[in-house]
């Protein structure tokens, strides 16, 4: 009976994706050439698809293994060059000539697969310092990495420290390799939603399946969990490479993306929302431990953050007011204090949303606020 | 082999700079287990504050550095009200997680804030020479006077920080809130009042690291909190966080393997091997040089 409603849930969710899917295909045929559908709607598409693998694949490590990792763009910077020098590298060779050679599917498949292999390596060699720390000490050993990483990069002559910019190497990424101009973001974006759907599958299934049932064990009792015969080392080790692997995809999507790759966009900060610091804050924000969460909340710290930048309800505010929008960042500050002071757990707690539970849950919630409610009134009638 | 001195004195110099603000660190660590983010932007806004008083100090008469006074209580200020408006609501209410990002949003908010103050504004300011130009010569060897300045004023805070926490009243008591919060109520701390003090105390020494900074690299700019704040955090982690000397011994660490590095090595690579140190340090004492290993009960 257990095992069916699962089945259904997996079928349900399979249905309304497709469906979903083939409404967005249709979508893009009938408005591709569309300006704003081209310039606004589709590479914020693109940005978002890289920001939820990236938050989801961080909640992994923090919500579910309950480990602080602060250097999760360092492996997202792994895949990024990996994905954009490999792709170079085939044009360069001659395997594929322009975006519309069936050839260049191929090679995209292959530089993705690369880019997420390279960086669950990464993450195996920092998951076995990481067995022996726990807690501050281990955020700092990641953070650590996550700057090597980048140094490194920096250092390597054929990366350089602005990146893949300059050079002879920045043209031809733009135009031959991964980087997308907005015609060809428009051409695969069914390219970058399969590959984000599949990768929160993927997630999905991790966690609900006995690897997750351990990984959730081991933060909530790394004693118990291997007195109740949980390979405590083992889970950790193999948690931090699935989580690279992601991570990794998700500098491969930001490389079609971006038609330059810089360093100072992996940084532990830096002035914009792409960083290790943020998407610690997308986990949170979205609530540890549910990966639903983290995928609306890196979405919506995106549109919060264009909507700051380039929203146009901006220019009707007073001006006394729009004076601070000069500066995103500073508003930006303003409405994570606002949001964790009202939300201290996040937005989604560790709930789930699921197409199956919804009205269920709804009901549930309905419910338990009237309770609240009338609690409330009995305490106010009592006292 | 004056190569040698050189490196050695300006990693000290280095060192005891990324000591202070570790010490601001690591206080504030130690009684709330929250890292502080923000306070690499008290560096700044201390940095800030002692530009624009040496004019006003200078046409007094007094020498430059007494301009650190002004911002010692500018920084106190700034870091006792991120206490009180920002931490401790959400302390009341949330998880270390969510105290965490309250931390980031508020290194966020500051940076830009005084982005947006029309006085500072995105462009660094450059101070005037704070301490005297020159130096004494040790045959090869120059020490210049903001070097031993540097290397005094340091080594005397440190003293009386240590003997502060060890000796007085209300260092016992914030030493004994750091161990435990309910039992230091019971015996009649004020623990508000502490955590208030230790925020106090932590950003006033980040103005006067403010201060050595400028000294040495004569630059303010509203980032610049940031990198340098990170590596005394480093530091703080390598001594064993929340121990007053394992910061000041981390500090120095860091500084010395940060000049090293760059002169012998490579400079663009100094900020590999200073975290390539600490991984392999913390890895062999995982709870930092100082830090005892505490077995888990259970």
């Amino acid at each position: 009976m257990n095992l069916k409603k699962t089945s259904n849930g997996y079928l349900l969710n399979t249905v309304v994706i497709v469906l979903l899917f083939t409404a967005f295909q249709i979508l893009t045929k009938v408005k591709g050439s569309d300006g704003s559908f081209k310039l606004v709607l589709v590479p914020s598409l693109w940005q978002c698809c890289y920001l939820m693998v990236l938050a989801c694949s961080l909640n992994l490590v923090l919500g579910f293994m309950g480990q602080l990792s602060l250097g999760h763009c360092g492996f997202m910077a792994v895949g990024a060059y990996t994905a954009a020098l490999l792709s170079l590298a085939c044009e360069r060779s001659g395997f594929f000539t322009g975006k519309s050679d069936p050839m260049f599917l191929l090679v995209m498949i292959a530089s993705f697969l690369a880019a997420g292999t390279l960086s669950a390596l990464l993450s195996l060699l920092v998951g076995i310092p990481a067995l022996r720390l726990k807690g501050d000490y281990l955020a700092i050993i990641t953070l650590g990495f996550g700057m090597i990483i980048v140094n490194i990069i920096n250092n390597l002559p054929f990366c350089g420290q602005d990146g893949l910019a300059l050079g002879s190497a920045a043209a031809s990424l733009y135009k031959n390799g991964l980087g997308f101009g907005s015609k060809a973001k428009v051409q695969f974006l069914w390219f970058a939603l399969i590959v984000t759907i599949l990768s929160l599958t993927l997630m999905f299934m991790f966690v609900r399946s006995k690897y997750g049932r351990a990984i959730r064990a081991i933060r909530d009792d790394e004693i118990a969990a291997s007195a109740s015969g949980v390979n405590v080392a083992g889970f950790k080790v193999l948690t931090f490479a699935y989580s690279g692997f992601f991570a990794g995809i998700a500098g491969a999507l930001y490389a079609c993306t971006n038609a330059t790759l810089s360093t100072s966009s992996f940084a532990f900060t830096n002035g914009g929302i792409l960083n290790s610091t943020f998407v610690v804050v997308m986990v949170v924000l979205g609530g540890m431990g549910s990966l639903t969460g983290s995928a609306v909340a890196a979405a919506i710290m995106f549109f919060v953050n264009y909507q700051i930048k380039n929203g146009t309800w901006v220019d009707l505010l007073p001006s006394s007011v729009k004076g601070i929008f000069e500066y995103p960042m500073l508003v930006y500050a303003l409405v994570l204090i606002v949001v964790i002071l009202f939300r201290p757990k996040g937005i989604f707690g560790s709930y789930e949303f699921s197409l199956q539970n919804l009205i269920p849950d709804l009901r549930r919630a309905a419910a338990q606020r009237k309770a609240a409610r009338q609690e409330r009134k009995e305490a106010r009638a009592n006292g | 082999m004056s190569t040698f001195f050189q490196t050695l004195i300006v990693g000290l110099r280095l060192g005891s700079i990324y000591a202070l603000i570790a010490l601001g660190y690591t206080m504030v660590y130690g009684i709330i287990r929250l890292i502080n983010f923000a306070h690499g932007d008290f560096i700044m806004v201390g940095g800030y504050t002692v530009i624009f008083t040496i004019p006003l100090v200078l046409r007094l008469g007094a020498p430059a550095w007494v301009s650190v006074l002004a911002a010692v209580v500018v920084c106190a200020l700034v870091g006792m009200s991120t206490e009180l408006i920002a931490y401790r609501p959400v302390r009341k209410k949330g998880t270390n997680m969510t105290a965490l990002i309250t931390a980031i949003a508020m290194s966020l908010f500051l940076e830009n804030l005084a982005q947006a103050i029309p006085v500072i504004g995105p462009n660094p300011k450059v101070s005037t020479q704070i301490f005297r130009a020159g130096g004494i010569r040790f045959g090869t060897v120059t020490m210049e006077y903001t070097t031993i300045f540097t290397l005094i004023i340091s080594a005397v805070i440190m003293l009386v920080l240590y003997t502060f926490t060890q000796k007085t009243r209300l260092g016992r008591a914030m030493r004994c809130v750091s161990e435990d919060k309910a039992a230091a109520t019971l015996m009649g701390i004020n623990v508000n009042h502490t955590i208030l003090l230790t925020f106090g105390i932590g950003s006033a020494l980040a103005a006067v690291a403010a201060l050595m900074y400028l000294a040495q690299y004569p630059k303010v700019y509203t980032t610049m909190g940031g990198l340098l704040g990170l590596k005394a955090f480093v530091s703080a982690v390598l001594g064993g966080i929340g121990i007053i000397p394992g910061a000041m011994l981390g500090g120095i660490v860091i500084g010395l393997v940060e000049s090293f590095t760059t002169s012998y090595i490579s400079s663009s690579m100094a900020d590999t091997f200073v975290f390539l140190i600490l991984i392999i340090v913390l890895v062999i004492k995982p709870a930092g040089i100082l830090g005892k290993n505490v077995g888990e009960k259970v």
